[in-house]
């Protein structure tokens, strides 16, 4: 059994449902993508995983969430307290504002070690500058004692992984993780994610719209859109033979060596706000292949023998028409 | 990445300069009135030992005198040296609006947190009672809250502290509820940590700084409460004297021996002048965000 199996997880946040029946699993030494536009639920998905969605306003309205063999959905708040941070690692969208401003970098990544590990003081403090050095921040010592104001985006990115490492999680949630830096330091941050999976065998969650990241450090993927798995497959798979409309489209909005200028083509359209999802596939709309029945009809996740899985009615399901 | 360190001349100044205490006494308005307050906590302090007369010496004779070589502000109705009860009222007014006003920040700080942070029912209870509170005069809170628990020098700081905790309260309320929503909450609760940790290690800490700043401006404001409250003859009981008593005495005299007014009130206005000038190079060493820029 895998370490995280979410399974038809749909979420209710005062009587709108941004996320339904979402389902996948990532098991230690591994990295998922969770693949979407904005407004695709990529970062409730997160949110659901931390058991945060109360801080929003929202609860789990149906469907499973085991770690590691606990049920999380109906885990208590002071258990949940003590697996997050310590067993479930999440790392923010945003690291410029990720730190807190009037407290020194290294002490925020000792805070962590103390709640969950009882470290004191100067055990906390080594094993902070231990995990900042394995993170190659250079002269970690001086950094230590840094405010975050005197860091560089890529630093205080460090310093957020350094705090999500903290107390050696087995799963981290990476919510668009490199989204906020410049193109050479996300090739960084991508690459120390990708170690810790391969060293440490953690279990990694990345979420982002980066096809690029997903290329790069990613096992499977999960395409969302507009809080409805369309495709998951193994990222190999899925950058060979995009089978979902709304995958091949992501796929197609990604620059290529030998193109031609101007050819570069985005999806017409936005993701339709959750208010005001189209019946049917909600994809229909911006779909160039809708038919009929993808406007009256929701389209079932099927498992292919591959297993990829693919919700949608006119994609192309036979396997060995791509082999 | 460290900061490099950008000073290259390091003197005993420009290393002063860099801490905000520093920033705030070698500015000119910080400086002079920073070290006028100084100057009247010492006497506030030292009252016993340098007044030149007891507060309480009456001496019949020598009542209503103008200011003269051995009474240099002159005189009372009784006689008593109106500069060693000047200095004597620096105590009170002092000890009376700086106590008030601390117990009221700090209880102000907690209501403002608990209510933003845990929101719901609670915040209601808190903002309706605090808004109702807010509705009222400070003066005439002050005044009924007396009325009820009787004059004295305990009652006029329970007064004072209940008159100005809704300011205190509704600005932390404000400040949390826009921190509450920043990542790095987020990020804390999201890596385990418990509301008590959040709010006393995160949220408070980085509220902090505007209610001290405010804190400070209401002290300027407190001692003009306690000196009316004095003045009414509801703060401080004879013989102790309090700048507002004394001018309250003073109003009996103001043709014959106007010093007795005049000379507690102008040491009202200036002491109250310098705390809200004092508070605004304060305002100005705090500043978070210039401090970014610098790094």
């Amino acid at each position: 059994m895998a370490l995280l199996d979410v399974q038809d997880l749909s979420i209710d946040i005062g009587g709108i449902k941004p996320l339904d029946s979402i389902g996948f699993a990532v098991d230690k030494g591994e990295t998922l993508g969770i693949v979407g536009e904005s407004g695709s639920g990529k970062s409730l998905t997160a949110l659901s995983i931390m058991g945060l969605l109360p801080l929003i306003g929202g609860r789990v309205e149906r469907g499973s969430i085991r770690f590691d063999g606990m049920e999380l959905t109906r885990l208590p708040e002071p258990d949940y307290r003590r697996l997050r941070g310590r067993r479930i690692a999440f790392i923010t969208q945003n690291p410029m504002t990720s730190l807190d401003p009037v407290i020194r970098v290294g002490e925020q990544i000792d805070q962590v070690a103390r709640l969950h590990l009882g470290l004191s003081g100067s055990a906390a403090r080594r094993h902070s500058i231990e995990i900042m050095e394995r993170l190659r921040i250079p002269e970690a010592a001086t950094t230590y004692h840094n405010y975050p104001h005197q860091l560089s985006g890529g630093m205080k990115q460090r310093i957020v992984i350094a705090m999500a490492l903290a107390a050696n999680p087995d799963l981290i949630i990476a919510d668009e993780p490199t989204t906020a830096l410049d193109v050479t330091i996300q090739a960084q941050i991508v690459q120390i994610l990708g170690e810790l999976v391969r060293e440490k065998g953690v279990a990694l969650i990345l979420i982002t719209h980066d096809m690029g990241v997903v290329a790069q450090a990613c096992d499977r993927v999960v395409v969302l859109y507009a809080g409805r798995v369309a495709e998951s497959n193994t990222v190999s798979a899925i950058f060979a033979s995009p089978r979902h409309p709304y995958t091949q489209a992501l796929i197609g909005c990604i620059p290529r060596n030998a193109m031609e200028r101007g050819s570069l083509v985005g999806i017409p359209g936005l993701v339709p706000s959750v208010a005001r999802y189209p019946a049917g596939c909600r994809f229909h709309p911006r779909c160039t292949r809708s038919e009929s029945l993808c406007e009256r009809e929701v389209p079932v996740l099927e498992r292919l023998a591959s297993g990829a899985e693919i919700a949608c009615h006119v994609a192309d399901k036979h396997e060995a028409a791509h082999a | 990445m460290t900061a490099p360190a950008l000073d290259h001349s390091p003197g005993f100044l420009a290393e002063a300069r860099r801490t905000t205490l520093g920033k705030v006494f070698l500015s000119p308005k910080g400086g002079i009135t920073g070290a006028y307050l100084l100057a009247l906590v010492l006497v506030a302090l030292l009252a016993p030992w340098i007044t030149p007369y007891p507060y309480d010496a009456q001496n019949l004779p020598l009542a209503s005198q103008p200011p003269s070589l051995a009474n240099w502000l002159g005189t009372d109705e009784f006689g008593r040296d109106v500069l060693s009860r000047i200095m004597y009222g620096a105590r009170t007014s002092l000890s009376v609006s700086v106590t008030a006003i601390t117990v009221s920040v700090f209880i102000g700080m907690c209501l403002g947190a608990a209510a933003a942070y845990f929101g719901g029912l609670l915040d209601r209870f808190i903002t309706a009672v605090i808004d109702l509170s807010w509705s009222f005069p400070e003066l005439l809170i002050a005044l009924i809250l007396v009325a009820i628990i009787g004059p004295g020098l305990t009652s006029t700081m329970i007064a004072i502290g209940v008159a100005y905790l809704a300011q205190f309260t509704r600005l932390t309320r404000a400040e949390i509820l826009a921190l509450k929503n920043e990542t790095y909450i987020e990020a804390t609760i999201g890596l385990g940590a418990s509301h008590s940790h959040v709010v006393f290690r995160h949220l408070l800490p980085n509220a902090m700084a505007p209610v001290i700043i405010c804190g400070m401006l209401a002290t300027g404001d407190a001692i003009i409460l306690e000196a009316t409250l004095g003045f009414f003859g509801l703060g401080a009981q004879p013989p102790v004297p309090s700048w507002g008593a004394m001018m309250s005495s003073g109003t009996a005299q103001i043709f014959k021996a106007p010093w007795v007014i005049i000379f507690p009130g102008l040491v009202i206005a200036i002491t109250v002048v310098a705390i809200n000038l004092f508070g605004d190079a304060l305002i100005r060493a705090l500043d978070i965000k210039s401090k970014i820029r610098e790094g």
